[in-house]
């Protein structure tokens, strides 16, 4: 049933019709299977217990065909999952077990040897019929992913259990344990057990796509900088701290520094703000912090170099009060005074732009970089912290991103919606007589600007290595992007931010594409 | 070039220009229709033919109306193109026969492992299923498929759901060449309504229609209101290709081998030598070379995606 669902979710385009296949699931499926679903669609992944390697030998042993084979079709399809799941013969019209059963098999299996697992999921894989085989393989490899955004399945609860979408938002949100959560636990009004590390849904902002002036007079209007950073929500309640990132992990450990915070901020109180290197009350590059994000452990050294510290943005509980609907004018004001109560160099107070006209403003705006911002937050005075992205009252108003034109090298196939089409490019600068490669990029175009450029890699492929084929440098692309930072890793010695293709340059001819050189200054303005 | 010998009325397959044509009698109308009044020679299947000491025959292949292989023999060594074909018999296109050779010209469309077809009986049943789904919602259903072969096969499952089909210009009219060539059996082929701008929205409405996959996507579409758009291709096996093209539905209906067909027909033709044309040539050449079957690539014209010819937009 929960393959059902994930296959028609894959297949249906209208937001109504997958609406209504959650529904349906919601009120056919056992109380157990519902909290996984849940679970899985929020991104609570069980942990992934086999390699994707050994899933490509163990299925193309089990099929009889040679390795490279069973990779030339991974490449075609474009997803692993999907490659078993095609590749084995479908024998069985389905298995009768639920997904509960299999995700509880699968933490289970994870302290089982290998032979252990391999002799399961070959079994699984010969009960199953083709979807479940998908989801099955989805699943065990951790790389389970949905189209479904966590407002549509809210929406869809909400209509099941009449409740309040908002409610749910924040019941779902959090740390809790699928195998260990009833349904009825998981959405109850007055829950058994309360989690007082509990988040709340992050608010968040719509570009500006119209005229600012649209908006109304600029005294209604909070301006501040946008960070750059991460969005976090710290939380100080019964004696303890807890800083959540945007996507829902706690991250309290990454950030030994904010201890001080434990001591000097009042019980009750969730900030929030954006993690950022700062020095001096300063915000730096966040180049700065990319040294310390994937580390397991923070050592001295990271403390130093890379000092992090919050820029506190608003205030959504106060005293163990929850004053979401408080006027932004009002939240700020009371942030502003627990910020100098607390008197840390690690919280700052993120500062509000003063500005008299709309012109003014964006006169401003230009000068974001300088700063190490994104642009500028547009902030109703008057209103409520509301949940998720919502239309109205925060905007986001982001600088242009920095472009450079760069000639096409290298092409590879796409994966998922992607797959069998030539869209994941690699670009290069000139540097003397030569091409040096420096992005890579697999978005921007049209499907139509795809298909023509998979046309032509097709036709004006040179070498072949493995997946990836070199082309003849011809076509010339803008590439955007958000930031630039010295890197040891890459020959070019740049490493681009979100690098994106912004525009198909056909009317540029390789010979003038920007070089080596100019990339090299784009790092010492805008990457230290 | 002066002299050709058309495999199948595909346009990748058949170009204007020659002097002189030869190709199976059902091929003819549909070349008339695309290339226009050319001379035209036409042969029954197994009806061979000599040019300076060579013999061409030519056998069917199975992928849509009148397509063939051809044989040539000169001298004792046997060559066989394949053409386009297929190996399941779908009622209209004649089956596949495979012939003995010494060396083999085929095509790799779908030559992957991954690609594997279930039985036309049961993909009909799926179209017949999501048509009637759309009947009870009151949509329209739309099917895309090639206005040559898919859309026949299409409307045999069609006909069984619905008495009212719908047709694009360009498979309305090759449907009257077909009826006109009396190539199939009376009432293989329905009859059809070609869409025009005078017939009223709500006459669509929980009905079928039908139209190549060059109006997908087009304003030509627009008039369906509450359209299910289901795509009939053996590429809609693959799921980052139906989401691609934006489907509500994606059919896996192929009129070329899958993986194992492939195989099977190389085999059945004994050939010593196989030279691998359009699709996936480099895998299925090198899978063969490792099976201990010779093989090699071919770099050809042919597999770029079949056009239809132009619709009037006023339409």
């Amino acid at each position: 049933m929960f393959a059902e669902l994930v296959y028609r979710l894959g297949t249906h385009t209208k937001t109504n019709d997958k609406l209504d296949a959650i529904i349906k699931y919601f009120a056919e499926a056992a109380d157990r299977d519902k909290v996984w679903m849940i679970a899985l669609f929020s991104g609570r992944r069980p942990r992934r217990t086999i390699s994707g390697s050994k899933l490509a030998v163990w299925c193309s042993e089990l099929i009889g065909l040679p390795l490279w084979l069973f990779e030339e079709s991974y490449h075609t399809v474009g997803d692993l999952s999907e490659t078993i799941a095609l590749l084995i013969p479908e024998k069985s019209q389905g298995s009768d077990k639920s997904l509960s059963w299999y995700v509880e098999k699968f933490q289970q299996m994870e302290k089982s040897d290998e032979s252990t697992k391999k002799e399961f999921i070959i079994q699984s894989w010969n009960e199953l019929n083709s979807r479940e085989r998908f989801v099955f393989n989805k699943l065990l490899s951790s790389t389970f992913r949905v189209g479904v955004s966590q407002s549509m399945m809210v929406n869809a609860l909400a209509r099941t259990v009449k409740l309040e979408p908002s409610i749910i938002a924040h019941r779902i949100s959090g740390n809790w344990d699928p195998s260990t959560t009833p349904f009825n636990e998981l959405l109850n009004s007055r829950p058994a057990i309360t989690d007082h590390s509990k988040p709340y849904p992050f608010y968040l902002a719509y570009p500006l796509e119209q005229e600012p002036a649209l908006l109304g007079e600029p005294d209604e209007w909070q301006a501040e900088w946008k960070w750059d950073g991460i969005r976090g929500q710290i939380i100080k309640r019964n004696g303890l701290l807890f800083v959540w990132s945007r996507g829902e992990d706690l991250i309290t450990d990454k950030f030994p520094e904010y201890i001080t915070l434990a001591e000097k901020l009042p019980d009750g109180t969730v900030i929030d703000g954006e993690i950022l290197p700062v020095r001096n009350g300063q915000a730096l590059n966040f180049n700065v912090l990319q040294t310390r994000i994937g580390r397991k452990n923070i050592t001295k050294k990271h403390l130093e170099e890379a000092p992090a510290g919050i820029f506190a943005y608003d205030l959504l509980e106060q005293n163990g009060e929850d004053i979401r609907h408080l006027p932004l004018q009002e939240r700020r004001q009371r942030l502003t005074a627990i910020v100098a109560d607390v008197n840390l160099p690690v919280l700052v107070l993120s500062p509000v732009i003063e500005f008299h006209s709309w012109e003014q403003l964006a006169a401003l705006r230009i000068q974001a970089r300088n700063n190490n911002s994104e642009g500028l937050m547009l902030k109703r005075k008057s209103s409520s912290y509301q949940v998720g992205r919502k239309r109205g009252d925060w905007w986001k108003w982001k600088i242009d991103p920095l472009t450079i034109d760069a000639v096409m090298i290298y092409a590879q196939k796409g994966t998922g919606r992607r797959s069998n089409l030539y869209t994941d490019y690699t670009f290069a600068v000139r540097d003397g007589d030569k091409l040096v490669s420096f992005t890579k990029a697999y978005s921007g175009l049209t499907d139509k600007e795809f298909a023509q450029v998979d046309n032509f890699v097709k036709r004006n492929s040179i070498e072949k290595f493995g997946p990836v084929r070199t082309v003849k440098p011809e076509l010339v692309f803008e590439i955007a992007f958000e930031g630039i930072a010295a890197s040891n890793r890459h020959k070019s010695g740049v490493a681009l931010r979100f690098p994106r293709m912004s525009r198909w340059r056909k009317d540029k001819p390789p010979e003038e594409i920007n070089t080596l050189e100019d990339l090299k200054k784009m790092l010492e303005i805008y990457g230290k | 070039m002066e002299r050709a010998v058309i495999t199948h009325g595909h346009s990748d397959h058949a170009r204007p220009g020659s002097k002189y044509y030869l190709c199976h009698h059902f091929t003819k109308p549909i070349l008339q229709l695309r290339l226009g009044d050319f001379d035209y020679q036409t042969v029954e299947w197994n009806e061979p033919v000599y040019f300076n000491g060579v013999t061409v025959t030519l056998f069917p292949a199975g992928h849509i109306i009148g397509s063939s292989q051809i044989k040539v023999e000169h001298k004792g060594e046997v060559w066989v193109v394949s053409g386009d074909y297929k190996v399941e018999d779908d009622g209209i296109s004649g089956a596949f026969e495979p012939v003995k050779c010494h060396t083999f010209i085929t095509e790799s469309t779908f030559g992957l492992p991954v690609y594997t077809w279930k039985p036309q009986v049961q993909i009909y049943s799926g179209i017949q299923d999501w048509i009637k789904g759309n009947q009870a919602a009151g949509k329209t259903s739309v099917l895309i498929a090639y206005s040559l072969g898919k859309a026949q096969r299409v409307l045999q499952a069609v006909k069984e759901v619905s008495d009212k089909i719908f047709a694009h210009g360009a498979i309305y009219n090759m449907h009257e060449v077909l009826l006109k060539a009396k190539i199939l059996p009376n009432g293989t082929l329905p009859a059809i309504t070609r869409v025009t701008s005078d017939i009223p929205k709500e006459a669509y409405r929980g009905n079928v229609v039908i139209a190549p996959p060059s109006a997908d996507g087009t304003p030509w579409m627009r008039r369906f209101s509450q359209a299910a758009v289901g795509i009939c291709s053996g590429w809609m096996q693959v799921r980052g290709n139906q989401r691609r093209r934006n489907a509500d539905a994606g059919f896996a209906l192929s009129d070329h081998c899958d993986w194992k067909s492939l195989l099977h027909a190389v085999e059945a033709t004994g050939a010593e030598k196989v030279f691998v044309t359009h699709g996936f040539q480099s895998v299925f050449s090198r899978y063969l070379n490792e099976s201990g079957i010779e093989a090699a690539e071919v770099k050809t014209e042919y597999g770029t995606e079949e056009e239809e010819p132009i619709q009037d937009q006023n339409e």
